[in-house]
């Protein structure tokens, strides 16, 4: 995240309005780098009304230029990397990326297949990574609020933190 | 094409991300104001190189490599490769390792139709039966994880058997959810048949006669909606459909509609077949013993994805790693089916036709190379490398 240069009280009040709002409601793109589908089934079933994410305020978008959250999938492929490195540039500023399913951290069972270049934070920088093969919507849903809860300012879940670090 | 016909036409360029479908692919559609004219289909961005991948895991590794071939019909990759696997070894599978495979197949395929009712719905914009039928399928996904431990790659097989076993409160479960999801489908077939905006979607769109379909050489439910009778479960029977046979699921219309009729039905016939499996699981042995290294020999092994069928050709050369694995899946065969098809209709039809299918790309992006000089030719790792850099440039 860019750091805001905060100068007058004004200043400082708009830019907590902003975060309030982004915390909010945040709008993810899920794009699919190279994935075998398992992950993206499970972040559309996180749409559905058994976990339905619609609730907190998250939002599936189209175009990349609306997005504020980039949901990742899968290892990247040759093919597919150019394509990323682009859909994260047309994003806006401030943006996250959210590195879903064990392929997206490590490049997992494809690691050394010829046409994978490797984990989604070789190519864009990660902000939270979501293990599993695939992970349940639940832990996605979990991932999306360890973001929201670090945009505000709390240190992550020293659980998840040990996950992650694991 | 000319400069001057470059000018009359007009083509929309969809993808390769795009919030209709999950997964990346790009098309283009030449349109003349609303109605297209031609389509054609780039593939590929998820090309990870499994096939070449599969020669450096030994056979144990490559179950699990396969599954990740697609996320959708994980167990149906891993059985095809199972079943032949074991051919060439020679090995016989006890009878209810086989059941057991075949019912989470059908498990599997239940809830891929769902997940596809639900998507093609949405494509259609019918929201609220995306909703639902995903709501419903969670249902199935819980029945797969109850017995299995995984809602999306379950793992079950192993080379010489399945690692899951079936105990009373499982199969109480299963009966349970059977029930519930036989009702919902009533119901969606309903939807689906009196529907008046969705008829007006689906009827009469995307028509493929039955030659056509033979042509274009479809398979699965996309061929049988033409009237193709075409099922490997009933054609060449495997695990354990000669023992419980299924009733082949036809429809005469060939268009979106019938395709929707036809994955019903064929739900309809998947609880009937997991109830008749449940009532007659063969008692025994889970699996049997497996050589660590398989005898040198070729085999072809057949199965009826829920997409349509899916070919495995396995090549041992005697060690603890195959030769060669070479894989044909459904999706790929019925992508000619589309560009075919998608001409005369409206490009607001294009979304619910490409759906129609039941694309996976991830299973079908894979490299096709033609020799047409008749010279075998030898790909080295570094050969692959260089040719897919400069391909995917």
């Amino acid at each position: 995240m860019t750091e805001l240069k905060l100068e007058t009280p004004w200043q400082k009040a708009l830019a907590r309005v902003r975060t309030w709002a982004r915390i909010n409601s945040p709008w993810a793109i899920h794009f699919n780098s190279g994935s075998c589908n398992g992950c993206d089934i499970e972040i559309l079933a996180t749409l559905t009304p058994r976990y339905d994410v619609e609730r907190f305020g998250i939002k599936l978008q189209g175009s990349p230029r609306h997005a504020d959250v980039l949901i990742c999938t899968g290892p990247v492929t040759l093919q597919a990397r150019d394509r990323l490195v682009r859909i994260y540039n047309q994003m806006p500023e401030p943006k996250f990326v959210i590195a879903v399913g064990s392929c997206g951290l490590s490049g997992g069972a494809f690691q050394g297949c010829y046409n994978v270049v490797g984990s989604i934070a070789d190519v864009i920088p990660v902000d939270v990574y979501v293990p599993g093969c695939p992970p349940r919507p639940e832990a996605i849903i979990y991932g999306v609020v360890q973001l929201l809860n670090s945009l505000k300012g709390e240190t992550p879940d020293p659980q998840a933190k040990a996950v992650s670090e694991a | 094409m000319t400069k001057q016909e470059a000018f009359e036409k007009f083509i929309v360029p969809i993808g390769p991300q795009h919030p209709a479908l999950k997964e990346p692919g790009h098309f283009e559609f030449v349109v003349d104001g609303e109605i297209v004219t031609g389509a054609a289909i780039r593939l590929g961005y998820v090309h990870r190189g499994i096939e070449k991948g599969v020669e450096s895991r030994n056979w144990t590794q490559n179950i699990y490599m396969l599954e990740r071939v697609c996320g959708i019909c994980s167990h149906i990759h891993a059985t095809a490769y199972t079943l032949g696997v074991e051919q060439l070894a020679n090995v016989t599978v006890p009878p209810r390792a086989q059941a057991i495979r075949t019912l989470v197949s059908e498990l599997e395929r239940i809830h891929s139709h769902l997940l596809w009712l639900g998507v093609a719905a949405h494509e259609g914009g019918f929201d609220t039966l995306f909703m639902f039928s995903w709501r419903d399928r969670e249902t199935v996904m819980d029945l797969l994880e109850t017995i299995s431990g995984n809602r999306v790659h379950y793992s079950t097989n192993i080379l010489g058997g399945v690692k899951i076993d079936l105990d009373e409160e499982k199969i109480t479960a299963i009966r349970k959810g059977m029930d519930f999801l036989e009702e919902r489908t009533h119901h969606y077939l309903k939807v689906i048949n009196t529907d008046e905006t969705f008829l007006g979607r689906t009827r009469g769109v995307g028509t493929m006669s039955s030659q056509q379909a033979e042509e274009l050489s479809a398979v699965g439910p996309t061929a049988r909606a033409s009237g193709v009778p075409r099922d490997l479960r009933i054609d060449a029977p495997y695990a354990a459909y000669p023992e419980f046979p299924v009733r082949l699921m036809l429809s005469n219309e060939g268009d979106l509609h019938a395709r929707f009729v036809v994955r019903m039905n064929e739900c309809l016939e998947a609880y009937r077949l997991i109830r008749e499996i449940l009532d007659h699981l063969p008692e025994g042995e889970l699996t049997v013993r497996m050589p660590r290294r398989i005898p040198e020999g070729e085999t072809i092994s057949r199965v009826e994805a829920p997409r349509g069928e899916l070919a495995y050709f396995i090549k041992s050369a005697g060690g603890d790693k195959p030769d060669r694995i070479k894989i044909r899946t459904p999706s790929l065969c019925n992508w000619g089916t589309i560009t075919s098809v998608a001409v005369g209709h409206k490009l607001a039809d294009m979304p619910m036709l490409l759906a129609g299918i039941d694309p996976c790309f991830s299973c079908n992006d894979r490299m096709v190379r033609v020799n047409r000089a008749n010279q075998p030719q030898l790909w080295s790792w570094e050969d692959l490398r260089l040719y897919g850099i400069e391909y995917y440039r």
